[in-house]
């Protein structure tokens, strides 16, 4: 039985039909990728999954229990990790804050200090730099910061929105190293990605999402070799 | 003699500079979470005094006041008080905020000046039918002063409203930076989206912040009384709009800022009202302290319009 499933998902902005029938699912174990271009819906497929815009028709249901119309929170708590678009790390908190909020579901200050030393071996980085303000570190430090806060909830699935955007190509490298160790060592992902040539050569299956509907879905490597996703998402 | 008076202008100064500044964290934390004036938190601690009056006057009147340590009295004054302003904060955003959250700015902020009315008015109304007047004066625990390096008198009184004060702030201080709810708090003020993600209830933190800032406001209101010794419906309005003032003159939405701003209102203040005469001939008297406080004011803001301790403001993306 998938892990996560959306089950013609819409999704509206105001008058504007963000996403139109939106089916997919992820096993548990997997990495699915959701590719596409700018603007096609991917960002809003995972806003709509943790109910920060609601799904106005259709049912999204995660380890049995329909969430569609649960609060962010709530969603959260059943061990969603949503790392978001753009890092959106506490820029006034430290990286120690950061993580703190990262298991703000527990009060088991061992467990948290159990998912601070997991983070620091995924990111030694972030361990010099743990008294420091989030918002002054480098655009590749705060994605991994980001990444290692939604580790801290010990999370069923992660969904990452577009971890490689902005980085260098040796960082990007290294953060889709660390998405297939992860899921080696049993977290499932959701990865959202533009970048989608390496997407694909993490992920298991993957979805082509365009305007809203999902255009392709297939295995990684069947859609790796698809002349249209070469065109259009490889050039 | 203008120097003379010197040391008991300032020690004025501060127990003024301290009220204004508890108030204004109440101001400012909401403003930090909400980007929303709460202009019905000068009613909060207009309540406080009232409630932490008749916890006196009651406790008087039953005969149990006269014999009971002064501080046990206070301290007991000021736990009942401010559970109830906690309450009443909580509820107040709960009835009359939250459903308008989303709104345009200006509903909430009309919907403030709406409680603030209510609450002078119930104040009054109730206050007439119990007692028949609704200037009320206050048991003082404390009389007599204490005099300092031989320069200064102060009285007890003042110098409790200090200490308490600053008991307050450092109590605050510590919870918002070392508890994982007072970090929830600040990463809530930053971005609450975000927030929600880590489970986050970004509800229960804003409770938590009116709970905590109207608590805040409810106890300098018993302080208020205490130094004061009368008080009637409408002491909220100005000690309401001073501290708000205090807020924006430290940089609104920083507590380190609300604090500092309040105390250094007081602090001009006091010494407008005592020098402002004798300097210049009594042209400008007493009288005159608000236009001093409040021309420094602006002149800070024109300056930083960020206040003292605020950052320059980014538009959000
Ligand atoms: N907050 C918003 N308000 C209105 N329209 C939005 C909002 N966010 C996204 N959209 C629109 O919804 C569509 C999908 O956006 P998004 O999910 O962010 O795309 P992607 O993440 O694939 O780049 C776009 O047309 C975008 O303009
Ligand atoms: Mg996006």
């Amino acid at each position: 039985m998938a892990l996560l499933e959306l089950q013609n998902v819409h999704t509206f902005y105001g008058g504007i039909h963000a996403l139109k029938g939106l089916s997919i699912s992820v096993n548990p174990g997997e990495v699915v990728t959701l590719i596409g271009s700018n603007g096609a819906g991917k960002s809003t497929t995972l806003k709509t999954i943790c109910g920060q815009t609601r799904a106005r028709e259709g049912k999204i249901i995660f380890d049995g229990k329909d969430i569609t119309q649960m609060k962010t929170h709530d969603i959260a708590m059943l061990g969603i990790a949503h790392v978001p678009e753009g890092r959106r790390i506490f820029p006034k908190l430290t990286v120690q804050e950061n993580l703190e909020m990262g298991a703000f579901f527990t009060k088991d200050k061992h467990l948290i200090q159990e998912g601070i030393e997991r983070a620091f071996q995924y990111f030694p980085r972030l361990k010099e730099r743990i008294s420091q303000k989030g918002g002054t570190m480098s655009g590749g430090e705060q994605q991994m910061l980001a990444i290692a806060r939604g580790l801290m909830m010990k999370p069923k699935i992660l969904m990452l929105d577009e971890p490689s955007m902005g980085l260098a190509p040796i960082l990007v490298e290294q953060i889709f190293e660390i998405v297939t160790e992860l899921n080696r060592e049993g977290t499932t992902i959701l990865l959202v990605e533009q970048n989608a040539n390496q997407a694909l050569s993490v992920a298991h299956r993957g979805y082509v999402i365009q305007t809203g509907e999902i255009i392709l879905k297939d295995d990684a490597k069947t859609l790796l070799a698809n002349p249209q996703v070469r065109e259009a998402y490889l050039a | 003699m203008l120097l003379s008076i010197l040391p008991q202008v300032l020690v004025d100064g501060l127990t003024l500079g301290f009220m204004y500044a508890v108030v204004a964290l109440g101001y400012t934390m909401v403003y930090g979470i909400l980007e929303f004036i709460n202009f019905a938190h000068g009613e909060i601690f207009m309540v406080g005094a009232f409630v932490g009056t008749e916890v006196l006057l009651i406790t008087d009147a039953i005969g149990a006041l006269e014999g009971m340590n002064p501080y046990v009295a206070l301290f007991m004054t000021l736990i009942i008080t401010m559970i109830l302003t906690g309450a009443l904060g909580v509820g107040i955003e709960r009835l009359a905020y939250r459903p308008l959250r989303g709104a345009p700015r200006l509903v909430p902020l009309i919907s403030a000046i709406g409680v603030s009315f209510l609450l002078q008015d119930v104040v009054r109304f109730t206050e007439a039918i119990a007692r028949n007047e609704f200037y009320l004066n206050t048991p003082v625990l404390f009389s007599g002063t204490v005099s300092v390096f031989g320069i200064a008198t102060i009285p007890i009184k003042g110098l409790v409203v200090i200490i308490l004060a600053i008991v307050l702030m450092i109590a605050l201080t510590l919870f918002i930076g070392k508890t994982k709810w007072g970090i929830a708090m600040r990463a809530v003020a930053l971005d609450p989206s975000t927030a929600s993600l880590m489970t986050i209830n970004v509800d229960k933190v804003i409770m938590l912040t009116f709970l905590i800032g109207s608590s805040l406001g409810g106890a300098t209101g018993v302080l208020f009384a205490q130094n004061y010794g009368t008080i009637d419906p409408y002491i909220g309005f100005i000690l309401g709009m001073k501290a708000f003032t205090a807020a924006v003159l430290g940089g609104i939405g920083n507590l380190r800022g609300a604090m500092v701003g309040g105390v250094l209102l007081g602090m001009l203040e006091s010494l407008a009202g005592a020098y402002m005469g004798p300097l210049t001939n009594q042209a400008f008297g007493a009288e005159y302290k608000d236009v001093f406080a409040f021309s420094i004011l602006i002149l800070v803001l024109l300056f930083k319009p960020e206040g003292l301790f605020g950052e320059a403001v980014k538009e959000k993306v």
